[in-house]
């Protein structure tokens, strides 16, 4: 694993776009303030967030951490510019992205990644993965070409560009996701719950690249999972959420030094912070199954 | 370890394209060593001999009425056939060519103007909303029972057998296309939104390749139900065409051209649905799986 | 509480129920619906190429007054329900049997699949001839036809179900000690009713064009006939209300089936 990185140089970006990065790292600050959603579906209000407040740095790995159905998706689809929100504003780099009037308008400046996966299956890897710049209009399609080939050969998916994603494993589907949001160079990726469906062992692999990717790329990562480990392994701060309506819970910063590897996970400090989140998780987690063992009788 | 993943893509990759072709030997030789194949012959002989039994050999009461396979066959292969159709009579090709044809251009209306009219149904709800009841409420209708009044509409005969089958094609087209954008899942037009797609390339990059197999699902029933609707036409209203085929040897009593009148009908059908499924595999090449 | 839960969904649901027949997209079918109606009123009045030849609306339901109370009017609908009916049934009688047992056996179906897959593709109104030769009775002639249109449908979609059924689900039934027969009638029976209904729902529509088609071509009764004779006759309004008629029967027909397939499928109600 180590020898990949020193050997293969995995710098993610294409050259094309590393320039006009380059200058611009600090980029991708999200700033969510007293944000809420309701919910309105048949007359009944369903309170999705209630009043979340977050500051996401520019080039932070943010992870939030919380039982099915607590608004994590919701927030995620509003910074996309999928949702509206009730109330409250979220800003990109000062900008105002949404408030109580306007929804966001999605863009390639925030990609996201989906929980089942999104790749287009009509379409090969490689024209999957320069559509991006294509139909902004930002490159021509042979620029694309070879802008994605470099990028595909870094990321270790150049023998696989002319097959559809149906023809390949469910982790490098995800891989070729990631590479199809970096081909964009946006200023955050939005991740949600990616790694869901996985078996242990593709998902540490995939956790490894992801950490790559980061680590060389300095994206501002906004990830959302139920999976604690995988939380604390990845990211700088964890947001731990409460149940239905969403409020931040907790906030745990994970100071374990990058580049990380497997090796983490058997550390004393990986312990306790596990230790931490794992009793603010568990008391949501007890909650929320018994509001949905009440939903249900 | 990624190393490892980078160098064991490719030749695997070449594998797969060389044991393709094998395996479709491999395949081939495994379905002959099965009894699979033998069955089905002996299936389809027991079929032509009981024909010929009930029909010729036997003579039972009512079947005997029926023309059997021999006579059917020696008229088929006649050169100098006893009613006048066969493989060397021009007029039987005349009949073929004129069904043919009717149905081309009925089918090729109906698919012009279904998949645009049902990709936009499916794509702008406002258009739906206005066109969709008006599809419903005719759609009940059998298109047979549309005879009497596609000949009232259309000047001449011709003209309303054609829109007898464009009828029964263009439902089938327009709803299976529809259908096809509706299954198109939410999450693939959100990340198109998010790689900065706009409505033009949305349609073109999303809505149509993935509505693009019901489209072909849409495509095979409405070429099933243009012949059907062919045949009453012709046999209701026809000069020429192979309903009219059936429906005038009856009238003259020339019962083997009814048989191969029929037998022509299923086969051109079946080889013109083949060859759509064979364009919808052609250009649905993602839809093929995992070769093993 | 479970009654307060019931109030509850019940109140839920009703809203919902107004929340749709109030909404913009009925308002704009309705609007659709009427703008296509007087369309096809002017453009019958202004005598229109090609769709001016339909009879207007208005003429129609003037002619419908007329014969809506007459008894022969209705003894049509009787007429071509009963042949529908009839081969339906008949096509349901050796089709579902056939296609368990070509389900389930694959000697049998190797033997008989061929058979079936050249006979398919021939229109079934192809046989109108063949079957008017054969048959003593015109009426047996189109049962016959009627039900050649049902029955390859219905065959196919059995034998489609009952290879999709999920190995786990006989191999479970196995490990719990299942006869044969017990199988059958637990798993393949049940696993193979949704596409059975699905065949059954589109054999009936084909059973309407098919007795439709017949009743033109080879009857002197039935809503068919009724439609073809008011062409022959000149009585244009009632060939509109023949199709309208026979779009009814039609819809009651496959709604009729969809009730009974949701009766009999209970668990693949979504809630």
């Amino acid at each position: 694993m180590a020898d990949a990185r020193d050997g293969a140089g995995l710098d993610v970006r294409p050259t094309a776009c590393r320039v006009a990065t380059a200058g611009s790292l600090s980029s991708g600050k999200i700033s969510i303030r007293n944000v809420s959603k309701v919910y309105d579906p048949d007359g009944v209000n369903v309170k999705a967030l209630d009043d979340c407040s977050l500051e996401i740095g520019a080039g932070e790995f943010c992870v939030v951490v919380g039982p099915s159905g607590c608004g994590k998706t919701t927030l995620l689809n509003a910074i996309a510019g999928f949702h509206s929100i009730s109330s409250g504003e979220i800003y990109l780099d000062d900008q105002l992205l949404c408030s109580e009037k306007k929804i966001a308008e999605p863009g390639a400046d925030r990609i996201v990644v989906f929980q089942n996966g999104a790749l287009f299956p009509w379409s090969t890897v490689l024209d999957n993965v320069i559509s991006g710049p294509v139909v902004q209009g930002k490159m021509t399609p042979k620029e694309a070409k070879s802008a994605a080939m470099e990028l595909l050969c870094r990321f270790g998916l150049s023998g696989i560009s002319h097959n559809y994603p149906g023809q390949i494993s469910s982790g490098m589907r995800r891989r070729v996701e990631i590479a199809r949001a970096m081909m964009n160079d946006p200023k955050v990726l939005l991740l949600d719950e990616p790694f869901r469906a996985m078996d242990a062992l593709t998902k540490s692999v995939i956790h490894k690249y992801l950490l790559d990717v980061f680590d060389l790329s300095g994206k501002t990562i906004f990830f959302i999972t139920h999976d604690l480990e995988e939380a604390i392994f990845l990211g700088d701060r964890v947001v731990v959420s409460t149940t239905r309506p969403g409020r931040i819970k907790k906030i745990i910063n994970v100071d374990i030094p990058r580049p990380r590897d497997f090796r983490v996970l058997s550390s004393e400090q990986y312990r306790e912070l596990k230790v931490e989140a794992i009793g603010a998780v568990h008391e949501e987690a007890l909650k929320a199954f018994e509001a949905g063992e009440r939903e249900l009788a | 370890m990624q190393p490892g993943v980078i160098k064991r893509n490719k030749p695997e990759m070449v594998d797969a394209q060389i044991s393709s072709v094998g395996l479709v030997f491999y395949r081939t030789k495994l379905w002959f060593a099965s009894p699979k194949p033998y069955l089905m012959v002996t299936g389809l002989l027991f079929f032509v001999a009981t024909w010929y039994l009930l029909t010729e050999y036997l003579k039972v009461p009512r079947f005997e009425k029926l023309p059997g396979p021999a006579i059917v066959l020696k008229e088929w292969l006649s050169r100098d056939p006893i009613y006048g159709t066969s493989i060397y009579t021009p007029e039987y090709y005349v009949h073929i060519w004129k069904s043919f044809f009717r149905v081309l251009q009925a089918f090729v209306l109906a698919t012009c103007l279904g998949v645009p009219l049902g990709l936009f149904m499916g794509w702008k709800k406002t258009f739906k909303d206005y066109t969709f009841p008006i599809l419903e409420t005719l759609r009940p209708i059998p298109m047979l029972a549309w005879v009497p009044l596609a000949i009232l509409m259309w000047p001449g005969r011709e003209l309303a057998i054609i829109y007898l089958t464009f009828l029964a094609a263009f439902f089938a087209t327009t709803l299976n296309t529809l259908l096809g954008v509706e299954s198109i899942d939410e999450v693939y037009f959100r990340a198109a939104r998010c790689l900065g797609f706009k409505p033009r390339h949305i349609f073109f990059r999303v809505v149509v390749p993935g509505a693009l197999p019901f489209i072909f699902t849409g495509l095979q029933i409405s070429m099933g139900v243009a012949w059907f609707s062919l045949v009453a036409g012709e046999m209701l209203a026809g000069e020429y065409g192979l309903g009219y085929l059936i429906w005038n040897s009856f009238i003259l009593v020339q019962y083997p051209v009814i048989v191969i009148a029929m037998i022509t009908l299923g086969f051109i059908g079946w080889a013109s649905s083949a060859a759509i499924r064979f364009v919808g595999s052609l250009l649905m090449k993602w839809k093929v799986r995992e070769v093993v | 509480m479970v009654t307060q839960k019931n109030t509850l969904s019940g109140w839920i649901s009703l809203r919902k129920a107004r929340k749709a027949v109030l909404s913009k997209t009925t308002y704009r079918g309705i609007t659709a619906i009427i703008i296509f109606f007087i369309c096809w009123e002017v453009s019958s009045r202004l005598n229109f190429p090609v769709v001016g030849q339909i009879p207007p609306p208005s003429s129609v339901f003037s002619a419908m007054r007329k014969i809506i109370g007459s008894p022969d009017f209705w003894g049509s609908w009787l007429v071509s329900f009963k042949r529908v009916f009839a081969g339906f049934i008949v096509a349901q009688i050796i089709g579902i049997p056939l296609g368990l047992l070509m389900g389930i056996n694959r000697v049998f179906r190797d033997l008989t699949f061929p058979a079936i897959e050249i006979l398919r593709p021939i229109p079934p109104l192809a046989w109108v001839p063949a079957a008017v030769i054969f048959w003593p009775t015109a009426e047996m002639s189109i049962t016959f036809v009627t039900f050649l249109g049902a029955f390859f449908t219905v065959v196919l979609n059995i034998i489609g179900g009952a290879k999709s059924i999920d190995v786990r689900y006989i191999r479970a039934a196995h490990s719990l000690g299942s006869r044969r027969r017990d199988i059958f009638l637990r798993i393949v029976l049940p696993a193979t009713l949704p596409s059975m209904f699905v065949g059954m729902a589109v054999g009936m529509g084909i059973t309407w064009e098919v007795v439709v088609a017949a009743e033109m071509i080879a009857s002197r009764s039935g809503l068919g006939f009724l439609t073809w004779q008011a062409y022959v006759a000149g009585n244009y309004p009632v060939i509109v209300i023949g199709m309208i008629s026979i779009g009814i029967a039609g819809f009651l027909s496959s709604t009729l089936l969809r009730v009974i397939g949701r009766r009999v499928t209970p668990w693949l109600k979504v809630i």
